[in-house]
């Protein structure tokens, strides 16, 4: 008996320490692929920067060293992750079910503009009911807006790629309109919409940083929406719809369903992601009130690799080389446009760096 | 409006409709050649604005409007190159390397813009309207048909061309053929591969020629994202057209008819419409032709998919 249970035991601890090796090595090959691709994007755009005049090494420097010089600093860099991070693990849901989702920029001016209704329509609720209000409309907005191409998608096969992103211009110049029209501040010179009121707001979270909330609402959310997709049943359908909706047919589940509610889920985070834009940042709607984070989103859902927890450090990464690429504007009157260069570099080096690693497993 | 002017409008109108669509002519039909090699390029749109920076740039340096549509379509096939190398070679999933090129497209146009460019706030010349003798100056034919420049009349040209080279030579029939059944054109013994990059080259080609038009043949300026859209507009166009050169000519123009609508009666004082109305039609047409053109059993039934080979 004792024999035997001790030649058990033997075979089971090298098992244990060898899924554990297993497990190590293979969080560190899942993350050397993105630094990788940083790195890359980086080297790109410092080649990018010689080439034309200005010094290369800034890209180091400046852009990623010079974003962080103190705690107000760190806070706009997470003031930028936050709607990075909603955005890009909305997406990531959306893209995991194979839905090409690619109208987060309008999804988030159509949060911002049902926020800006809510927070400035209202007056007189307390900041703990006012404040969620303002986010769950924004949300809600957000949601129905992608959902108008997820329903195009699923009754005429209307292509999410165009309606998506036709649906972005849509947006912008809707909000153009209402900032110029019913919306406007007609005391202010510049087109804007009233404020919100003060109960609408984000609560701050350091009172004198611009810092909200927002941060730890984009970061509890990339959590439920990585429990939701891995441990769900719900996650589970999607996830097969999105490898093979024949097969996701075949076993009963509704396919169409499935799409409306990945897509409606990433929009709702964009949605989202543009209330505290207005409640948490700018307190009023303008025209640009996005400098193309929706677009940003999808460079962050793929160095992530569709997974939204993956989607919090992605964001961040993403957030500071935006802040960087200010400083390296204000520094080295390097356009600031430099950031998209870098993000379209970062995406194709990930899917260079992921298909030579599939290459190699092959040989292997 | 009486009569008169109500003509005068429509002849404006229509002249204007074919210069609109002259961008969306060009990318639309080299779409429909990447589309029918079973290549979806998504990074049209980018690719649009290296095609329209490149050939601001030529023609600046230089002041020759031909150079600068040489370089429009230079610059646009080798940001093609880069599209075929990931999606062809690599096999990289088609929508997501569009999406990159898209931001390199308006990340690069906009950083070389800013860095050379926008301080000198100087302005190129325009590819200039042709008189032809008598026709240019029929009443109201003449405003509509017979006062574009060369580029535009181009188009009518580039849609007789492409057809015949897709349905009458051996070259198009193989290129259709790897959209529908790469497996027998790699049987019969041509490289999938080969083929898939022509088309993706004549793609990227015309759509860098579509944006060059923007900067030399209608606006004098480059300015950042000047094609605000107009290469995911031409996906849409080869939908309803069908994966037809033909029919991509006739859907550009009434794609350009909304755009000419847009314009001209946002200068009309008597229409009381917000102009933000009229700037969303484009896209909203879009829309609404995705939903009630069903085309989808015209599409090649490889489109986006790549080609493994055995």
């Amino acid at each position: 008996m004792e024999q035997v249970n001790q030649g058990a035991r033997d075979h089971v601890y090298p098992q244990a320490a060898h899924a554990l090796y297993r497990t190590l090595s293979q969080a560190a090959i899942s993350a050397a692929t993105p630094i990788a691709a940083v790195l890359v994007a980086l080297s790109f755009g410092a080649a990018l920067l010689w080439l034309n005049g200005f010094t290369g090494t800034d890209v180091v420097t400046v852009m990623v060293m010079g974003s962080f010089q103190d705690a107000r600093s760190i806070g706009e860099i997470l003031l930028k992750a936050t709607p990075l991070i909603l955005i890009g693990a909305g997406l990531c849901v959306a893209f995991r079910c194979s839905i090409w989702n690619i109208g987060a920029e309008g999804q988030l001016y159509v949060g911002a503009i049902a926020a800006t209704f809510v927070g400035t329509s209202i007056d007189g609720l307390s900041v703990w009911i006012h404040a969620p209000l303002v986010m769950l409309a924004g949300a809600l907005a957000g949601a129905a807006w992608a959902g108008i191409a997820g329903y195009l998608k699923v009754r005429f096969q209307a292509s999410e790629i165009v309606t998506t992103i036709m649906l972005n211009y849509i947006a912008l110049i809707l909000t153009s309109y209402l900032v110029t029209g019913p919306m406007r501040d007609v005391s202010a010179a510049y087109p804007q919409s009233a404020r919100l009121v003060r109960e609408a707001w984000t609560p701050r979270i350091v009172s004198d940083m611009r810092l909200h909330i927002g941060i730890l609402v984009a970061i509890v959310l990339a959590v439920a929406l990585y429990i939701f997709l891995q441990r769900s049943s719900r996650g589970f359908a999607l996830r097969v719809v999105g490898l093979n909706p024949h097969a996701a047919r075949y076993a009963g589940m509704d396919v169409r369903r499935n799409v409306m509610i990945a897509i409606c889920i990433s929009g709702a985070m964009a949605g989202l992601a543009g209330a505290f834009e207005v409640a948490g940042v700018t307190h009023r709607l303008y025209q640009n009130i996005s400098p193309g984070y929706g677009f940003e989103g999808i460079a962050v859902a793929l160095l992530a690799n569709n997974n939204p927890l993956a989607a919090i450090l992605s964001g961040g990464l993403f957030a500071m080389l935006r802040s960087g690429s200010e400083v390296l504007q204000i520094t080295s009157q390097v356009p600031q446009v430099l950031v998209l260069v870098i993000q379209g570099i970062v995406i194709l080096s990930v899917v260079a760096f992921a298909k030579f690693r599939g290459m190699f497993a092959g040989l292997r | 409006m009486d009569d008169m002017m109500f003509f005068t409008f429509l002849a404006a109108l229509m002249g204007a409709a074919w210069r609109l669509a002259t961008p969306l002519i060009f990318a639309s039909i080299g779409a429909v050649f990447s589309e029918r090699a079973g290549v979806l390029n998504i990074g049209l749109e980018g690719t649009m604005l290296v095609g329209a920076f490149c050939g601001f740039a030529a023609a600046f340096a230089t002041g020759s409007i031909p150079l600068g549509l040489l370089a429009g379509v230079g610059g646009g096939m080798l940001f093609g190159l880069v599209f075929a190398f990931f999606t062809i070679t690599i096999k990289a999933d088609q929508i997501v390397v569009g999406a990159a090129l898209n931001l390199l497209g308006m990340g690069l146009t906009a950083f070389l813009f800013r860095t050379y460019y926008v301080s000198t706030g100087k302005g190129i010349e325009i590819a200039q309207p042709v008189h032809i003798p008598w026709l240019s100056d029929l009443p109201f034919l003449g405003e509509a048909f017979f006062r574009q420049n060369l580029i535009v009349y181009s188009t009518i040209l580039t849609a007789i061309l492409a057809t015949l080279v897709l349905y009458r030579t051996a070259f198009g029939l193989t290129l259709r053929a790897v959209g529908e059944h790469p497996k027998a054109v790699d049987v019969a013994g041509r490289n999938v591969a080969t083929y898939r990059y022509a088309a993706v080259m004549v793609g990227t080609g015309l759509a860098g020629l579509g944006g060059a038009f923007l900067t030399l043949g209608h606006s004098n300026q480059f300015v950042e994202g000047i094609t605000s859209g107009r290469g995911f507009i031409a996906l849409a166009v080869v939908v309803f057209a069908r994966w037809s050169p033909i029919g991509a000519f006739f859907v550009s123009l009434l794609f350009g008819l909304f755009y000419a609508l847009q314009l001209m009666l946002q200068a009309q004082a008597s229409v009381v419409v917000p102009y933000q109305v009229l700037q969303a039609l484009p896209y909203i047409m879009t829309i609404i032709t995705l939903v009630f053109v069903r085309g989808k059993g015209a599409a090649p039934s490889k489109l986006g998919q790549p080609y493994e080979m055995r």
